[in-house]
């Protein structure tokens, strides 16, 4: 199995991240190399296999509705990068 | 007084062979001496250490101490610590101070803990060798030359160079357990949903797991009675009782079956390493247990079973990371693209962005069943593999890894001979069960590791089994050589 | 060539619940940016979801409601894709085993006639932030305080035809939420919000055409002209030759069109894997049918019931059982006043009528259920008519007080005195010679015609006051008498 630039392109797009068109080849190699290990998975038949989420067999607990949290806002922006009048900023965000 | 384990710590504080203040002074002197060269911790925090240590010992002057007031410890960066800088090793976090703590790291506070800093570790936990972390590379006491293991590396080399009294960890795919086997010492990965994961920054939810490090088994009953139990805030956290470890550790090995799985003992392991665990099974045997050998036929599943659901899990788990709430963001971002890219590319090291961009692959459209799906089946059948086993034998052991540590450098041009390291340890996260490593003498003067899984929630007599063993031998007794030369202050 | 139009919606309603799907915070509507914002809402490191119970139960209780499939076993999926409003970089949603699936949704139009209408599936989810795009200094602020409120998405199949076959669908899904009491429903803050998808293919076809999405809109009216709006455009492209694109549209109710969205959004893809922080949702037998004990009346029985017990015409009983409150409101009259029949035309023609003028909800009705059931009991024991009821009414409006303190105070009591009666009528026949030549003149059939006047003479000399009863049976037997007399 092999990766194409394109589809590392691609992929990168959707993790948000930036790969510099002379990184590509190294990086899709070193891809290549990963998926060349993973590509015994194929090899096994796992028909019927109901597929694994969690390791242990248990429910989700659920919590009762009510009110926990108060207001921390002062405390949580203090470590944000970018507040103005109590809101996250970010750039001009086009709909 | 460095040099004691924490369960002669707890007794020397109560008999006041020595303050908290005073313990916690020579910890810290050692770590200026010793860590420039190690690079154990990211972060030292003296003044808050000296505090908690004061305010032990104002308890232990009272009756009404907690069971580990006083003991200083070190907390791999991972776990969220209100008000000192949580970086899991990576720049994206380089500026991120919690304002909470994680759950594991309140329950030692309440048990009485002084918190002596955080420690290094591969970026995001995304490694076996602790090389990607953003604040450089940390180095095994044994032998600097060489690599201490990760991702909790700097825990393993904290403790074994006598750093910390005991440091906490956590294990994805065998970062406890392969450090603390490069190291030699004791770590326990615990059973999946016995610690809470609140707090502790996400690497792949469904593996990640925290445990204790320390000299001894018996030391990591007593932190581990401490930093399990149920979270509520947790909603993978078990709630069912957390036994009395240290009142188990006195279990007898008489008849127990230990199994033996013939896919461990291929051509993979170094014949070294292979001679080093035979001789600690010998150990086992004359203490009374009985070997079995077993097969673990989809073995050789968990490296490609565990090479795409961390990386999946940990794609989706690192996209809160994007310069807009709290840690890294780029200058002056041309857009929210640009932002989103730029800030995570600069945050995030190599080895980071190769999982997200793998997990990312695995996961999209028209891949899923190939890879996601697929690995999640595999991943049944390896915990099927472990359950059937479980019904002939009460514990499994082995080698926790292929061979000693490694040069640094030896591996980061090749990930995948790195993943490699894990061969032995992966399944035990995939199947979400206890595993603790141990030391069984050196190789060539590095320690080795021997490794006893237990089925879940079977932690208790994992840590019996593993005290028994140490009670008979002397390996966890063996220092780094330039601690043993450095000498001890107590 | 004339087209269908095939419709599916999207709804998303925000659950009445006190605290955030995931977390701890309130919900409250209205606070000051990112004052109601956890660290489980900022996607804080480390932090994890926990499931509100009140959110499972009112999903739940919306399935029951439509008779659908329950999941025993329903599973959360992460849906990843960036956006500065979504924190953690994916919304925790519902994908493969939603938690109630398959229904069944009877929809009554403005005819009378019923369709129904398949529910594919509910699912719970979590709300995103808010973006604000005033002015800060060309960027977005972004107000996380709606991050992590609760949201069923009511997902239905393709089976609405026309804008009003899709608004009266939405306005029975909106009754029957209130019905439920799991939402409020209110449509100006945000509580239920619309994805319309829409396509059309030439009448009679079976294969559906290419869809345009039209997201979050928010008012019954905006979904009406959004349908409007879209099915012309696209009409026109086919009209025209032309293929409708497959995109996501946004409605300007300024401009009274949809239009593309202008972010260039790349395909897609939103790798939809199960949420590993949370386990699968297992519900019990037993607890699924403690709520389905515990359902209130729902509009279908409650007019089935409205119909049956009270005899009301199907119509009628639709109309007050839009909302629970209504129905409530009636049946309080229904059972004070002792007549269902009265007080359903009360309900109906007056106040509702005073309502909509004043644009009110019957739950803010200045009058109250046993104020209305008085007025009717004064009309049906004759001591008001029904011309003059209309007057208490009015001023029971503007909070006069009773009706029986209104007619006192006013003097409005129906003159039923036999003798006070004749003497009008007396006093009538006596001014108006020429009327009443003309009425004895006349045969039986233009009597009845002209016997109007002489009522309507002494009604005004009551001041409406009279029994209109007793005196047109005065007024026959004097006017019949004197013709005798002649």
């Amino acid at each position: 199995m092999s990766i194409g630039s394109d589809e590392l392109s691609r992929i990168a797009e959707l993790a948000r991240l930036r790969v510099d068109s002379d990184e590509l080849p190294a990086l899709t190699r070193r891809l290549d190399d990963i998926l060349g290990m993973v590509e015994t998975l194929q090899t096994v038949d796992t028909e019927g296999v109901e597929p694994l989420s969690n390791p242990l067999d248990a429910h989700q607990p659920l919590r009762a509705d009510v009110v926990t949290e108060g207001n921390r806002r002062s405390e949580f922006q203090s470590i944000a990068p970018a507040v103005e009048n109590g809101l996250y900023l970010v750039p001009k965000v086009i709909e | 007084m460095i040099t004691m384990t924490v369960a002669q710590l707890i007794q020397a504080l109560r008999d006041r062979e020595f303050s908290s203040v005073e313990l916690t002074r020579s910890y810290l002197d050692r770590i200026a001496q010793r860590d420039g060269e190690l690079n154990s911790y990211i972060s030292v925090a003296p003044e808050t250490a000296l505090a908690e240590a004061e305010a032990a010992d104002r308890l232990l002057a009272g009756d009404s101490a907690p069971p580990l007031a006083g003991i200083p410890i070190a907390h791999k960066d991972i776990f969220c610590t209100r008000g000192l800088r949580t970086s899991c090793a990576s720049r994206m976090l380089d500026n991120f101070v919690p304002p909470y703590d994680a759950t594991v790291v309140e329950r030692l506070r309440h048990a009485g803990c002084v918190t002596l800093g955080k420690t290094n570790m591969d970026e995001f936990a995304m490694g076996s060798s602790s090389e990607s972390s953003y604040y450089g590379a940390c180095r095994n006491p044994w032998d600097s030359r060489c690599v201490p293991g990760g991702s909790s590396g700097g825990s393993a080399a904290a403790v074994a160079a006598d750093l910390a009294a005991a440091a906490t960890g956590t294990d994805t795919g065998g970062s406890i357990r392969q450090p603390a086997a490069l190291c030699g010492i004791t770590g326990i990965k615990p059973t999946y949903g016995r610690v809470s994961r609140l707090g502790m920054i996400a690497f792949a939810s469904s593996l990640d797991q925290g445990g204790p490090m320390a000299r001894t088994a018996e030391d990591c009953a007593i932190l581990l009675g401490a930093m399990a139990g149920h979270d509520a805030r947790d909603s993978t956290s078990m709630d069912r009782p957390v036994p009395d470890y240290r009142a188990a550790l006195s279990l007898s090995l008489q008849g127990l079956r230990i199994g033996l799985p013939r896919e461990w003992f291929g051509e993979q392991l170094q014949s070294a390493v292979a001679d080093r665990i035979r001789a600690a099974l010998r150990e086992l045997e004359a203490l009374g247990a009985t070997l079995v050998d077993i097969d673990l036929a989809h073995s050789e599943l968990s490296i490609p079973a565990y090479y795409i659901i961390a990386p999946a899990e940990a794609s989706t788990n690192l996209a809160r990371y994007d310069g807009v709430r709290y840690g890294h963001r780029c200058d002056s971002p041309r857009d929210l693209h640009d932002l989103y890219t730029r800030s995570r590319e600069e945050g995030f090291g190599d080895e980071v962005q190769r999982r997200i961009l793998i997990g990312t692959y695995a996961l999209s459209s028209g891949y899923y069943d190939a890879f996601y799906k697929k690995a999640q089946q595999a991943r049944r059948l390896i915990r099927q593999d472990y359950l059937d086993a479980f019904g002939q034998v009460d514990i499994i052991a082995g080698p926790t890894t292929p061979g000693p540590a490694f040069r640094l450098g030896e591996k980061t041009d090749d990930p995948v001979a790195m993943y490699l390291e894990d061969i032995y340890t992966l399944g035990v996260n995939l199947a979400g069960l206890p595993a603790l490593s141990m030391p069984a003498g050196q190789v060539d003067g590095l320690p080795v590791g021997l490794q006893l899984v237990g089925p879940h929630f079977g932690e208790a007599q994992l840590l019996a089994a593993a005290h028994q063993l140490q009670l008979a031998t002397d390996w966890h007794q063996q220092r780094p050589p330039a601690t043993a030369s450095t000498g001890d202050a107590a | 060539m004339s087209w269908e139009t095939v419709i599916g919606l999207e709804v998303h309603l925000q659950l009445a619940t006190q605290s955030k799907i995931f977390s701890g915070s309130s919900t409250r509507f209205g606070a000051e940016p990112n004052t109601q914002a956890s660290a489980v809402d900022l996607a804080m490191p480390g932090m994890l979801p926990v499931l509100n119970e009140q959110a499972v139960r009112f999903a739940v209780m919306f399935g029951l409601g439509i008779d659908a499939e329950i999941g025993r076993r329903s599973v959360f999926d992460r849906k990843n894709y960036f956006y500065p409003d979504l924190p953690k970089g994916y919304q925790i949603s519902q994908f493969a085993e939603p938690i109630v699936g398959r229904g069944e949704f009877e929809i009554t139009l403005e005819d009378g006639s019923t369709r129904s209408i398949g529910i594919t599936r509910a699912h719970l989810e979590e709300d995103a932030g808010k973006s604000l795009h005033e002015d800060f200094h060309g960027q977005t602020g972004i107000d996380l305080n709606r991050a992590g409120t609760p949201l069923l998405e009511i997902v239905s199949e393709p089976d609405l035809r026309s804008a009003t076959e899709a608004v009266a669908y939405l306005k029975a899904l909106h009754s029957l939420v209130l019905y439920l009491g799991i939402s409020d429903g209110n449509m100006a803050e945000g509580s239920m919000r619309c994805d319309i998808n829409l396509s059309l293919r030439p009448a009679g076809s079976d294969t559906l055409g290419t869809r345009a999405e039209i997201k979050n809109v928010n008012s019954f009216r905006f979904v009406e002209k959004a349908i409007q709006f879209e099915t012309l455009r696209q009409a026109d492209i086919l009209e025209s030759g032309g293929r409708v694109v497959q995109e996501t549209r946004l409605y300007d109710a300024e401009r009274d069109e949809t239009r593309p969205m202008r972010s260039k959004e790349v395909a897609n893809d939103y790798r939809y894997f199960p949420e590993p922080d949370l386990l699968p949702v297992v519900l019990e037998e037993s607890w699924i049918a403690q709520l389905r004990s515990e359902l209130p009346e729902l509009p279908p029985a409650k007019r089935a019931r409205f119909v049956s017990d009270y005899g009301l015409s199907t119509y009628d009983a639709g109309v007050l059982v839009d909302s629970r409150a209504l129905a409530d409101y009636f049946e309080a009259v229904a059972r004070d006043c002792g007549d269902a029949k009265i007080a359903a035309n009360w309900v109906q023609v007056e106040l509702l009528g005073q309502l909509n003028r004043e644009d009110l909800d019957i739950t803010r009705s200045p009058v109250p259920p046993t104020q209305l059931a008085g007025l009717i009991r004064r009309i049906l024991d004759d001591s008001i008519s029904g011309k003059i009821a209309k007057q208490v009414f009015e001023a029971m409006w503007q909070g006069e007080g009773d009706a029986d303190q209104i007619i006192e105070s006013r003097g409005l009591k129906q003159v039923s005195d036999s003798g006070k009666l004749e003497a009008m009528v007396d006093a009538v026949i006596k001014d108006s010679p020429d009327q009443v030549a003309q009425y004895r003149a006349a045969d039986a059939g233009k009597q009845k015609k002209l016997i109007g006047y002489f009522v309507g003479q002494v009604m005004k000399a009551s001041r409406g006051q009279a029994n209109p009863g007793m005196v047109n049976q005065l007024l026959a037997r004097k006017l019949g008498d004197n013709q005798q007399d002649a």
